[in-house]
């Protein structure tokens, strides 16, 4: 009995933090002003948010029924797949130009999403150095 | 033999994570569900593994938990300082800056998860790599001293990385 009382207010708990922070991230998403900024809410606020709820879904799994493994894979790809989505949209940002102008890399020519076939160092271009 | 094993599994650990994955995906563990699981394992790794001729021998997967505590840790730091800056801060006060991080991590494995740390941790996402693997251009959302940005990612996690993958 009071094992599902306490189960019943961590469930609550977990909901109320990760719906607290999927609504921060889409405060921060209609915020922010720029691209690129606007990139870091859901990124971020996006996994604990996600996260908290799916704790929330498997403790009540495991307390009012059979217990479930789901969630735990649900976070999994979720943690993979986040960075390489964010990755993507921050390339299609460089490629617009709609983010403030690229630091030069110290070692290297260019960036490997400018890097196209015309873009070619000419012989004046400063050596690159060779590893 | 040797030979032989890694003719069959040519990726130990991905056949490891499908089987956990497949059988995680049933909700239960049964004998016929491991073994489904484990010629999954076999079947996937060996026909996809023309596009992936490198595999790393080095691997500690020790140090890798270790270090997943504490990235799982930052994560949740790094949530709360966001959400911090997203409610209080007005746009006009926030300082994002690229910041440049000089690469001494080689194999892809390391640098992929490198830039997955950045992006799932304090306000930086990684947003793009230099053609030749050199460095990594880092996006910062509110950051006075990139310098430090760049010196604490590559104390922090660079260093365990390099730790991880010998």
């Amino acid at each position: 009995m009071t094992l599902d009382v306490i189960a019943i207010y961590a469930v609550a708990l977990c909901l109320i933090i990760g719906s607290f922070f999927a609504l921060v991230g889409v405060i921060g998403l209609l915020k922010f002003n720029d691209s690129m900024t606007r990139l870091h809410a859901p990124t971020k606020v996006g996994t604990v948010g996600i996260g908290a709820l799916l704790l929330a879904s498997m403790i009540h799994s495991f307390t009012f029924g059979e217990g479930s493994f789901h969630e735990l894979l649900i976070m999994a790809f979720l943690f993979v797949t986040a960075p390489i989505s964010a990755h993507f949209i921050a390339k299609v940002n460089i490629h617009k130009g709609a983010c403030d102008p690229l630091p030069k890399p110290p070692q290297d020519d260019t960036w490997s999403t400018l890097k196209s076939p015309e873009h070619q160092p000419g012989p004046d271009s400063p050596t690159k150095s060779s590893t | 033999m040797k030979r032989a094993f890694y003719w069959l599994v040519p990726h130990p650990f991905v056949t490891l994570i499908l089987i956990v994955v497949w059988t995680l995906l049933q909700n239960e563990v049964s004998p016929g569900m491991v073994v489904f699981g484990l010629i999954l394992g076999i079947i996937i790794p060996w026909s996809t593994s023309v596009w992936w001729p490198d595999t790393p021998r080095g691997f500690r997967l020790g140090r890798m938990a270790m270090y997943s505590i504490m990235v799982v840790w930052d994560i949740m730091v790094a949530n709360v300082q966001v959400a911090w800056i997203v409610l209080t801060r007005p746009n006009s006060s926030l300082r994002p800056a690229w910041v440049v991080v000089p690469l001494d991590l080689k194999q892809p494995e390391a640098i992929t998860v490198l830039a997955g740390t950045i992006t799932l941790t304090p306000g930086t996402v990684s947003a793009d790599l230099s053609d030749e693997g050199h460095s990594l251009l880092v996006h910062a959302l509110d950051c006075p001293d990139p310098d430090a940005v760049r010196d604490d990612i590559k104390e922090r996690y660079e260093r365990r990385l390099k730790e991880i993958f010998v």
